[in-house]
């Protein structure tokens, strides 16, 4: 009995000691699995901060832009070689010339061949075109000196925004002593400043980057959007009442619903193929065109529209059904006075959703062609601007990415910018219509 | 232009149609015995229906049409040292004619004779639109006449309104269909026409991949060759990197916020973690090749390795990120759906929660957790704008994940951006390789829902 009692005790304690050492180790790991949960998401939150605060910082440059000051005279035989003030006889008219002349009163000093026209490509290429402008668009002009704020050429702009070092040596950056000391002159003589960049949103693509623009990718982006919603909208809710409300069980029901799974899960540069194969390849219809890339875009987001639709019709309670139907409604009644409204915010909120997934698609519109170098907007929307060339502001993106000049990076950056503010709206505007309408039964 | 007024007028008409046809049949009310039907609004549908639907469908398809025979009256009008030109030329040749007759300008400047025919094509293309405007008319008429006639007490219009209506949803539903048919017949086809100059054993097997083409007979160097494994085996080698971030990274931040998080930490961490899934590929792959590439690089020189400036890690780890939402929100369906009973019994027998989640959560959730990562996996290899951006154009053939690889969505852009002839096997093989993208996908597809489908009936 003695030894029984003395060993017990003993065993107790090591077997409590044990237990406790073991539950110790099970909260150990109890707590590193709940840290490795948090690292997971620490991750993905410090990724998506790097991602936005990047773009943010290299982008919020671009929109302003660095403007030179140069006092310009409108020799009349020059600008109007015409006389008589029209705007064909300004477009002979050898502006470029105004402009050098222009610039050599600047620099008075500035000698040689070469010299000349290093101090004349420290103003923007365009800038001829831009005095051109000023006059067709106020003739009184002719004959007149007139001081003129000109865009920097994009090296000048860089330098004044600080992404070029001025202390590096010579060979290291894009830009000379001399021309940093002809740019020292005029900005000790107050001639440089910084003005908002109206042309990065009234312009279209330009090889220039202090010229180049987001106008003609977004007006070509509104276009396709137009296309893709009106036909994707009315196409989606139909099939879906049709699948949710009317549809009997059978294999067909079956393989159409099949079908719109899995065409939710197809790459969509595969739509891309479709596009080019059948709009273009069978159909003839136009390259480039909004039109074509609207119906990629629209049999794209087909899908998810019906899914979305799908999901809220089912949402409305059969009761509400079975009412209209006992009051003596056929079955479309019960469905367009009844259950269509009640499940409205629910489809537009996925018909938003769909949309701004259709607004930052690229891959599908390079395949038919919407990469073109698009100067010009296309036209209005009743005025053949559907059947113009034309690109989106995702492919837009995409081509500024390519481009070789510093400058460029922070436009393409600039132009994601208010690509994901046009998505935040998007998505905003998705959740207050959500939380505002939707019901819980 | 002309078509949108044609189309406003055919809205007109239908408008006025159904007012007619509603006011008709209250008429018809105030008769003799006054009982009607389908409610007046019914029969002015029904009229509405009969103005507007024919006469628009007639609309479309000549819309679609006349171009086609405009070509053909063009051709025929050619003189006929043009119809004998070659293939290019003669295409060449049409959209000069078609530029000219849009006032757009033209490759070279035009002869006499294409002049002629551009006007030829624009006279063509005025009475085709004044003959269209016209038959439209007349059908929209007829089909009021058709319909107004038909009014009568006992015209069941609600019925026929319905009917047409319902022919439209189920027209609607059937367009799913028709594109998957779309793709697949398409795809299929412009790859026959690719396996008819290109042996399909050398596409599948051959390890050599460069479709430049020799553009003249006598021009060297250039054969190419188009054997797909490279593109695959790069494909296969950033998808597995992406993977290697999303899934783990996903999968635990879905345990987090499912079982640990409070609500208000949910609340707030989910919806930003959907942000990723918002933030448009093109963003992601400027991101990847304007920061994660260098990073990359020159963490990689720092350690001494020997890193290319466009390699296969920058551009899979971006995906990762890309795709963890979409692991993260799959697998948090899938784990809430496991019983909760499971969980109670776990935690009845004294299982820690993460014992519990380790120990029967997980594998009661595993079906559908793979299914998640087989949509993850066929989403990454259809990915098409990080690589297109971030991974190289050099088909290498190597698993190091270090070195620039090229992807089946990489080459499928490249090759069909810029010039091309339609009828190249350079051209050609880029339809081959997206068939064989989508046949992978498609696979991957229907396996995961059948899990999933599976996984469900398991636990409802």
């Amino acid at each position: 009995m003695t030894d029984i009692t003395v060993e017990r005790p003993a065993d107790q304690t090591e077997r409590a000691e044990r237990s406790a050492r073991l539950l110790k180790k099970r909260h150990a790991s109890e707590f590193r699995f709940k840290l490795y949960g948090v690292f997971a998401i620490l991750v993905a939150l410090v990724v998506l901060v790097s991602l936005l605060t990047t773009i943010i910082s290299g982008g919020y440059s671009a929109f302003y832009q660095t403007e030179m000051q140069l006092e310009v005279t409108f020799t009349p035989e020059k600008v109007d070689p015409k006389g008589d003030q029209s705007e064909a006889s300004f477009k002979k008219g050898n502006f470029l010339s105004v402009f050098k002349e222009a610039v050599q009163k600047t620099f008075p000093d500035v000698t040689g061949r070469r010299d000349k026209k290093a101090v004349r490509a420290l103003y923007s290429p365009g800038s001829y075109l831009i005095l051109r402008e000023m006059v067709m668009e106020d003739p009184s002009l002719v004959g007149k000196t007139v001081k003129v704020w000109l865009p920097a050429d994009d090296v000048v702009d860089m330098l004044n925004k600080g992404f070029i070092d001025r202390n590096l040596p010579e060979t290291d950056r894009p830009i000379s002593d001399k021309e940093i000391a002809w740019i020292e002159k005029l900005e000790k003589a107050g001639h440089v400043e910084m003005a908002f960049n109206s042309r990065f949103f009234t312009n279209g693509n330009s090889r220039e980057p202090e010229l180049a623009g987001i106008w003609a990718a977004l007006k070509g982006s509104f276009l396709t959007m137009v296309v893709t919603l009106s036909l994707t909208f009315p196409v989606g809710v139909a099939a879906a009442i049709y699948l949710e409300e009317f549809a009997p069980k059978n294999p067909f029901t079956d393989l159409i619903e099949v079908n719109i799974n899995n065409l939710a899960a197809v790459p969509s540069i595969v739509f891309g193929l479709l596009g080019l194969a059948v709009f273009l390849g069978m159909f003839n219809m136009p390259r480039s065109s909004p039109l074509v890339g609207g119906m990629v875009l629209a049999l794209m987001t087909l899908p998810t529209i019906i899914i979305a639709a799908r999901a809220s019709l089912k949402a409305v309670p059969p009761s509400i059904r079975e009412a209209a139907l006992g009051m003596g409604a056929s079955r479309w009644q019960a469905v367009s006075h009844h259950v269509l409204p009640l499940a409205m915010p629910g489809i537009l909120t996925g018909t938003i959703i769909g949309m701004a997934q259709a607004l930052g698609e690229t891959a599908p519109l390079l395949m038919i062609g919407m990469v073109a170098f698009i100067v010009d907007p296309p036209g209005g929307l009743f005025s053949g601007g559907l059947t113009d060339a034309a690109t989106v502001l995702p492919v837009q993106i995409f081509l500024w990415s390519d481009m070789p000049e510093r400058a460029f990076v922070e436009k393409t950056n600039a132009a994601i910018i208010v690509l994901l503010s046009f998505l935040v709206v998007m998505n905003l505007l998705a959740i207050v219509l959500r939380k505002k309408f939707e019901r819980r039964w | 232009m002309s078509i949108w007024i044609l189309f406003l007028i055919l809205l007109g008409l239908a408008i006025t149609g159904y007012i007619i046809g509603r006011q008709r049949a209250w008429q018809l009310t105030t008769g003799a015995n006054g009982i009607i039907h389908s409610r007046p609004g019914h029969h002015g549908m029904y009229v509405a229906i009969w103005v507007f639907v024919p006469a628009t469908l007639i609309a479309i398809l000549s819309v679609a049409l006349v171009p086609v025979f405009a070509t053909m009256s063009v051709v025929s009008a050619m003189p006929d040292h043009m119809r004998d030109l070659s293939e290019g030329a003669f295409s060449l040749l049409l959209t000069d004619i078609r530029n000219l007759a849009g006032g757009n300008a033209t490759s070279k400047e035009a002869s006499a004779d294409v002049v002629a025919l551009a006007q030829h094509l624009v006279a063509y293309r005025e009475n085709a639109k004044i003959i269209l405007s016209v038959v439209v008319l007349a059908i929209a008429g007829a089909g009021f006449a058709f319909a107004f006639k038909g009014i009568h007490p006992d015209l069941r219009a609600r019925n026929r309104v319905e009917l047409a209506i319902k022919i439209f949803l189920i027209v609607c539903s059937v367009i799913a269909i028709i594109t998957t048919l779309g793709i697949i017949l398409s795809l299929v086809f412009e790859s026959f026409l690719f396996f008819f100059k290109v042996s399909i054993f050398e596409f599948l097997f051959g390890l050599h991949w460069s479709p430049q083409t020799a553009l003249r007979a006598d021009q060297a160097g250039a054969s190419g060759s188009f054997g797909s494994i490279p593109l695959f085996v790069g494909t296969l080698l950033i998808t597995f990197i992406a993977m290697c971030v999303a899934v783990p990274v996903g999968l635990l931040s879905a345990i987090y916020l499912s079982d640990y998080a409070s609500d208000r930490i949910r609340g707030v961490v989910k919806p930003i973690l959907e942000i990723l899934a918002g933030i448009p590929t093109v963003v992601y792959g400027f991101f990847a090749a304007l920061t994660m590439a260098p990073l990359i690089r020159n963490t990689g020189e720092a350690l001494g390795l020997d890193v290319a400036s466009e390699s296969a890690l920058a551009a899979g780890v971006v995906m990762g990120v890309m795709i963890i939402p979409f692991v993260s929100s799959l697998s948090d369906d899938v784990i809430n759906s496991v019983p909760q009973s499971l969980r109670e019994a776990a935690f009845g027998l004294g299982a820690t929660k993460s014992e519990c989640l380790k120990q029967v959560v997980l594998p009661a959730a595993l079906p559908g957790i793979f299914a998640a990562v087989l949509l993850a996996i066929s989403r990454a290899i259809g990915e098409t704008m990080i690589v297109v951006m971030a991974a190289g154009l050099g088909a290498n053939l190597t698993l190091n994940p270090l070195e620039q690889v090229t992807t089946v969505t990489v080459q499928i852009v490249s090759l069909l951006t810029g010039d091309q002839e339609f009828d190249s096997a350079k051209t050609l093989s880029a339809f081959a390789l997206g068939l064989m993208l989508f046949i992978a996908t498609l696979t991957m597809n229907i396996v995961a829902l059948r899990v999933v489908r599976k996984y469900r009936e398991k636990y409802d």
